[in-house]
C-alpha cells in the first residue's frame, strides 16, 4: 500500500510543476505591457513604470522570473488582488468552504439518488422504469446547467416563493464564521431558525451543481451493475442461497462501486466548472463566482493564482479518489 | 450456445456497414435524434429563408411580447420577441447556424490534432509519448470551463475564440482515447504481419491502425460536438463568448436573466433550444456506441 | 425414493421454435451416489444443473414434468423456501473458481457469510467453523489465508475455497460442474480425490460434470451422456464403458488416448453438434454418426434398455454377450 501511495505521489510533482509553468506562462501571454497588466493601471508615469518592472522583477530573463515564482509559491506567496489589496491566498481560504459545502452538498444528492437509480434501472433492466430513468439521465446529461438554475429560480423562488435567490444566509441572521461552513456555524450559533435558512439556500444550487454528476453517476452504476450482474461470482453467491438485498448490496453493489468511483473522481474536474456557473449565477460566495469576477476586473494576480490553487485542488483530489479506487479494489491495491 | 456452421447451407454474413445500419435503425431514440438533428441542420443551412425577421432588427413597439398563443402575443411573432423587440424564432433560427458552427469547428480542430497526437504518443513510447501524455495531465487538471475560460480571459472573447478555447479544452480526450487504442491494437498480430511486411512507421500508423480505433473516436466526436454546444453556450452565458447582439444562445440567455419575473420565453426557449440539441446529440452518440462497440451492445 | 429425480427437463433460449438447450432430460440420483455427466460443451450439461438449482433467468426457460429433490418439489418451491435449500442441502461447485469468488471480499468472510445465512453462525464461532472447513478441503496454513482475497490465491487453493463454500452447510448433493477444466494438470488430480474424500466421509451424493472420461472411469458409479442437451445412454461403470450401446458414447470412448496404445491414431468425429439451423428430426446423432440408417433420420429414438444400459439407438453397439 505504501510503494502504491508513492507511485501516485511521484507523478503529482511534474503535473503541479507543468501547471506552474502553465500559469506563469497565463499572464505573459496575455497582450500588452506587463506592468500594466500586473498593476491593474494603465498609463503609470516612466519612473513608476521602471521601478514596478524592477520589483515584480519583469526586467530579468524569463527563466529567472519563472524561478522566483516558484521560489514565491514555495513561501506560500501568491500575491495580491489589485482590487482589494488583500492577499490572494487568504481571499482564496475565506472563499472556498462556501465552495466545498455546495459542491459537497451537491455531490451526496448526486451520489446517492445515482447509485440508487442506476441499480433499480439495472435490477429492472428493461422496463419502463429503466427506460424512464435512463431518458431523464440523459436528459440531465445534456443539460445547460445556467438554464437549469434559471428554470429552477423561475419556478421554486419567483413563482412558489419557496426557495432564496441568492446567497448563503438572510442578512437576518448574524452567523459567527467558525468552520466556514454555514450549516455548521448555524447549527453552533444561537440564532433560531438560521440552520433551516442556510438549508433552503443551500438546496436549489445543490441541486444544479449535482444535476451532471448524478446522471453521469446513474448512467454508470447501470452498466457497472449490469456487468457484475452477469458475474459468475453473483450465480455462485446465488447457488449458495443468499438474500437478493445481500447479492445485490453486499455482492453486486459493492463490485460495481469500483468503476463508479472512478467515474465519481473524474466528475471533481466538471464539479468545479459547474460551481462557477452555479456560483454565479446564485450569487454563492465561492471560488468559482470569485475567479469569474477576477477575470471580468482584470484582476491579473488573482486570476493566475486562483487557477493554479483550483489545479492543485483537482490533483489533489484525483490523487484522494485513486487512493480510495485502491481501497475499493483489493486487486489494485496488492498489485506490485 | 455453440452452435458451429453447418458446411452445406452458408448463411451470408452481412456486411459490417449493414450490420451498422441494422443496429442502429433498431435504437428508436437514436433514430428520433438523427431526424430532430437533420432538422437543426436544415434550419441552420435555411436560416435566411426560414426565419420571419432578420435577427437583429429591432421593433421597438412589441417589446417583450409574449407568443403568439399567449394572451398579448402577435400572430407575426410566433415565439414571441426580447427585451429589445427582436423576434426570438429568428434568433433562435440564426442560434442553430452559430451553435452548430461552434460545435463542428471546434470538434475539427481539436480532433486532427488530437489524433495525431495519440498517434504519437502511442508510437514513440519512450520520448515523445510520456511527454505528451504529461502535457495532456496538466490540461485535465484544469476543470474545462475554467481553462476555457483562461483562454478566453487571454485571448479577449469573441467567436473565434470560443471554438479555439473549446478545441484546446477538449484536446486531451482525443489524446488519450487515441493513445489507449493505439496501445491497445499495436500489439496485435496484424500489426505485426504489417510491420514484418515492411510497412513503413506512417503506414503502420495511418493505414494498419488508425481504422482500427475509429470506432471509439466517432463516438468521442460525437460526445465532445454536444459538449462544445454546452461550453460555448457556458462561455456566452458568462459574456466571455460570443458577443451580443449576435443570437447565441448561450448570449441570448444572459441578457434575459433580467426578465426572468416578467417573460419567462426569454428565458425559457433558447435554454429549450440548447438542451433539445444537445439531448439528440448525445441520444445520437448513445446510438452511434451500440452500433459501433459490439462489447457495450447488450449493455447500454 | 431417489434423491434427486429429474423427469423430462428442458431448458429454452430465444424463440418458441429454437431447439431447446437441454432436451426431455430424466435423470435419478440415490443419497450418497456418485453420478457423473459427460458431453462435449453445449452439450447442455451446465444448464441442466443451473435449471434444477432454479438459476436460469429469464430469456431462459425451465420446464419439467417432475423435479424433486430430498423430498422437495423443486418446481412449486417459493423463493424464499428455495434459498433455504440451496447452499444447504443443494450445493454447487463451479468450473472457474477464481471467477466464482466474490474479488471484493475475503475469504473468512464469504465462509462466514454462508454460515451465518445456513446454520446461524455468529461471530467467533463462525470464524471457527471457517477456519475447520478450511482445513478440511486441506489448505496449508488455513488461519492465514481467511484474511486473503480471492485474487491472492492460485487456481487450485481458490477450487479448495470454492469447494469449502459449497460443504459448509453439509449439503446432501454436491454438484461440481467441472471442477478441475480451469486448473493445472498437476492440481486436477488433487482437486478431484479430495472431493471424493468428502463425499465418502459426508456420505454425501455428487454430480459430477465432466468431459474428462478417464476421470469419470476412476470416480463415478454410474454416468449419464448427454449429447446436444438429450441424454443420449446412462448406465452403471463400468459396464457402460466396457460395452457402450450408443455410437456417440463409442467415439468419445475412441477419441480417447490409452496408455500403452500410443501409437494408435485417434478417432474424432466427423463433422459438429447440430445448432439451431440444422437440428434433425430423427436422431440427433444421425448426420456424423458412421451406422445409420433410414429409420435414424425418420424418427428419434427413445431411450430405451440395452444390454448394459439405457440408449436412444436404433441400432446400438456391443450387444452381443462376450
Amino acid at each position: 500500500m505504501l510503494s502504491f501511495l508513492a507511485r501516485r505521489l511521484g507523478l503529482l510533482i511534474p503535473t503541479f510543476l507543468g501547471v506552474t509553468l502553465l500559469t506563469f506562462a497565463l499572464i505573459r501571454l496575455i497582450p500588452g505591457d506587463p506592468v500594466e497588466v500586473m498593476m491593474g493601471e494603465r498609463r503609470l508615469d516612466p519612473q513608476m513604470h521602471a521601478e514596478a518592472m524592477q520589483r515584480l522583477g519583469l526586467d530579468r530573463p524569463l527563466h529567472e522570473q519563472y524561478l522566483s515564482y516558484l521560489g514565491q509559491l514555495a513561501q506560500g506567496d501568491l500575491g495580491q488582488s489589485l482590487r482589494t489589496r488583500e492577499s490572494v491566498w487568504s481571499e482564496f481560504a475565506s472563499l472556498f468552504p462556501a465552495t466545498v459545502e455546495l459542491a459537497f452538498a451537491a455531490l451526496l444528492l448526486a451520489g446517492v439518488l445515482g447509485l440508487l437509480a442506476g441499480t433499480l434501472a439495472a435490477l429492472k433492466r428493461g422496463s419502463l422504469l429503466d427506460h424512464g430513468t435512463m431518458g431523464l439521465a440523459l436528459t440531465g446529461y445534456s443539460m445547460p446547467i445556467f438554464w437549469w438554475a434559471l428554470i429552477l429560480i423561475m419556478f421554486f423562488s419567483v413563482e412558489l416563493g419557496w426557495t432564496p435567490v441568492s446567497g448563503r444566509l438572510d442578512l437576518l441572521y448574524d452567523v459567527e464564521p467558525v468552520t466556514g461552513f454555514m450549516l455548521i456555524d448555524t447549527l453552533l450559533s444561537e440564532e433560531q431558525g438560521a440552520f433551516l435558512d442556510a438549508l433552503r439556500h443551500l438546496i436549489l444550487p445543490a441541486i444544479v451543481l449535482g444535476t451532471i454528476p448524478l446522471a453521469v453517476i446513474a448512467r454508470m452504476t447501470r452498466s457497472a451493475m449490469l456487468e457484475v450482474l452477469r458475474e459468475d461470482y453473483i450465480r455462485a453467491a446465488r447457488a449458495r442461497g443468499l438474500s437478493p438485498a445481500r447479492l445485490v448490496f453486499v455482492h453486486a453493489l459493492r463490485n460495481a462501486l469500483v468503476p463508479v468511483l472512478t467515474v465519481f473522481g473524474l466528475q471533481i474536474g466538471s464539479l468545479l466548472s459547474g460551481a462557477v456557473l452555479t456560483e454565479t449565477l446564485f450569487s454563492w460566495p465561492g471560488i468559482g463566482k470569485w475567479l469569474i469576477e477576477a477575470i471580468g476586473a482584470r484582476d491579473y494576480p488573482v486570476v493566475q493564482n486562483g487557477i493554479l490553487l483550483i489545479a492543485a485542488l483537482v490533483i489533489l483530489v484525483s490523487f484522494v479518489v485513486d487512493i480510495l479506487y485502491g481501497l475499493a479494489n483489493p486487486r489494485i491495491r496488492h498489485r506490485q | 450456445m455453440n452452435t458451429p456452421l453447418p458446411l452445406t447451407a452458408e448463411p451470408a454474413w452481412p456486411s459490417p456497414l449493414r450490420e451498422f445500419c441494422q443496429a442502429f435503425a433498431r435504437n428508436r431514440g437514436a433514430l428520433a435524434a438523427l431526424l430532430f438533428l437533420a432538422l437543426l441542420v436544415a434550419c441552420a443551412l435555411l436560416a435566411p429563408w426560414l426565419a420571419p425577421f432578420d435577427p437583429a432588427a429591432q421593433h421597438r413597439d412589441f417589446l417583450l411580447t409574449p407568443p403568439a398563443w399567449l394572451e398579448g402575443g402577435q400572430a407575426r411573432f410566433l415565439l414571441g420577441t426580447d427585451e429589445l423587440g427582436r423576434d426570438l424564432l429568428s434568433r433562435l433560427i440564426f442560434g442553430a447556424r452559430l451553435s452548430l458552427l461552434i460545435g463542428l469547428a471546434s470538434v475539427a480542430l481539436s480532433l486532427l490534432p488530437g489524433v495525431l497526437l495519440g498517434l504519437c504518443a502511442g508510437f514513440f513510447p519512450r520520448l515523445l509519448g510520456p511527454a505528451i501524455m504529461r502535457l495532456m495531465d496538466i490540461m485535465l487538471a484544469l476543470p474545462a470551463l475554467l481553462l476555457a475560460v483562461a483562454v478566453v480571459a487571454v485571448l479577449g472573447p469573441g467567436l473565434l475564440n470560443t471554438v479555439l478555447a473549446i478545441a484546446i479544452v477538449s484536446l486531451p480526450a482525443y489524446v488519450r482515447l487515441t493513445r489507449a487504442a493505439v496501445l491497445g491494437e499495436i500489439h496485435r498480430d496484424y500489426v505485426t504481419a504489417a510491420r514484418l511486411a515492411g510497412a513503413g512507421r506512417l503506414r503502420l500508423m495511418f493505414v494498419a491502425v488508425l481504422p482500427n480505433c475509429l470506432a471509439p473516436l466517432i463516438v468521442q466526436a460525437t460526445l465532445g460536438f454536444s459538449a462544445a454546444i454546452l461550453d460555448a453556450a457556458a462561455l456566452g452565458f458568462l459574456g466571455l463568448g460570443v458577443q451580443p447582439p449576435t443570437p447565441e444562445w448561450g448570449t441570448m440567455l444572459a441578457s434575459a436573466r433580467d426578465y426572468i419575473e416578467r417573460a419567462w420565453w426569454v428565458v425559457s426557449l433558447p435554454g429549450l433550444a440548447i438542451l433539445t440539441s444537445v439531448l439528440a446529440i448525445n441520444l445520437l452518440g448513445d446510438g452511434l456506441r451500440d452500433a459501433l462497440d459490439p462489447k457495450l451492445k447488450n449493455l447500454a | 425414493m431417489s434423491l434427486l429425480e429429474i423427469d423430462n427437463l428442458s431448458v429454452r433460449y430465444g424463440p418458441a421454435d429454437a431447439p431447446p438447450v437441454v432436451d426431455g432430460l430424466d435423470l435419478r440420483l440415490e443419497a450418497g451416489e456418485v453420478l457423473a455427466i459427460v458431453g462435449e460443451s453445449g452439450s447442455g450439461k451446465s444448464q441442466a444443473m443451473l435449471a434444477l438449482l432454479g438459476l436460469i433467468d429469464p430469456p431462459g426457460r425451465v420446464a419439467a414434468d417432475r423435479l424433486q429433490f430430498a423430498g422437495h418439489d423443486l418446481l412449486a418451491l417459493g423463493e424464499r423456501q428455495r434459498r433455504r435449500l440451496l447452499g444447504k442441502e443443494l450445493a454447487m461447485v463451479f468450473q472457474d473458481p477464481l471467477a466464482a469468488l466474490d474479488p471484493s471480499y475475503r475469504v473468512g468472510f464469504q465462509l462466514e457469510e454462508v454460515l451465518r445465512q445456513h446454520l446461524g453462525l455468529r461471530g467467533r464461532e463462525a470464524r471457527r467453523r471457517a477456519l475447520e472447513l478450511l482445513e478440511q478441503v486441506e489448505i496449508p496454513a488455513a488461519a492465514s489465508r481467511l484474511d486473503a482475497y480471492p485474487h491472492q490465491l492460485s487456481g487450485g487453493m481458490a477450487q479448495r475455497v470454492a469447494i469449502a463454500l459449497a460443504i459448509a452447510a453439509e449439503p446432501l448433493l454436491l454438484i461440481a460442474d467441472e471442477p478441475t477444466t480451469a486448473l493445472d494438470v498437476t492440481i486436477q488430480a488433487q482437486i478431484l480425490e479430495l472431493l471424493l474424500n468428502l463425499q465418502r466421509e459426508r456420505g454425501m451424493a455428487l454430480l459430477l460434470i465432466s468431459h474428462d472420461l478417464a476421470v469419470v472411469a476412476e470416480c463415478a458409479s454410474r454416468v449419464c451422456v448427454m449429447y446436444a442437451g438429450q441424454a443420449v445412454e446412462v448406465g452403471a461403470l463400468p459396464g457402460l464403458f466396457d460395452a457402450p450401446a450408443h455410437p456417440y458414447t463409442e467415439a468419445l470412448l475412441a477419441a480417447l488416448p490409452e496408455a500403452g496404445t500410443a501409437r494408435r491414431p485417434l478417432r474424432g468425429l466427423p463433422g459438429s453438434v447440430p445448432g439451431r439451423h440444422d437440428r434433425p428430426v430423427g436422431c440427433l446423432l444421425a448426420p456424423r454418426c458412421a451406422y445409420v440408417q433410414d429409420d435414424c433420420r425418420a424418427r428419434r429414438p427413445p431411450l430405451e434398455a440395452k444390454r448394459q444400459s439405457q440408449a436412444r439407438c436404433y441400432h446400438p453397439r456391443n450387444q452381443e454377450s462376450p
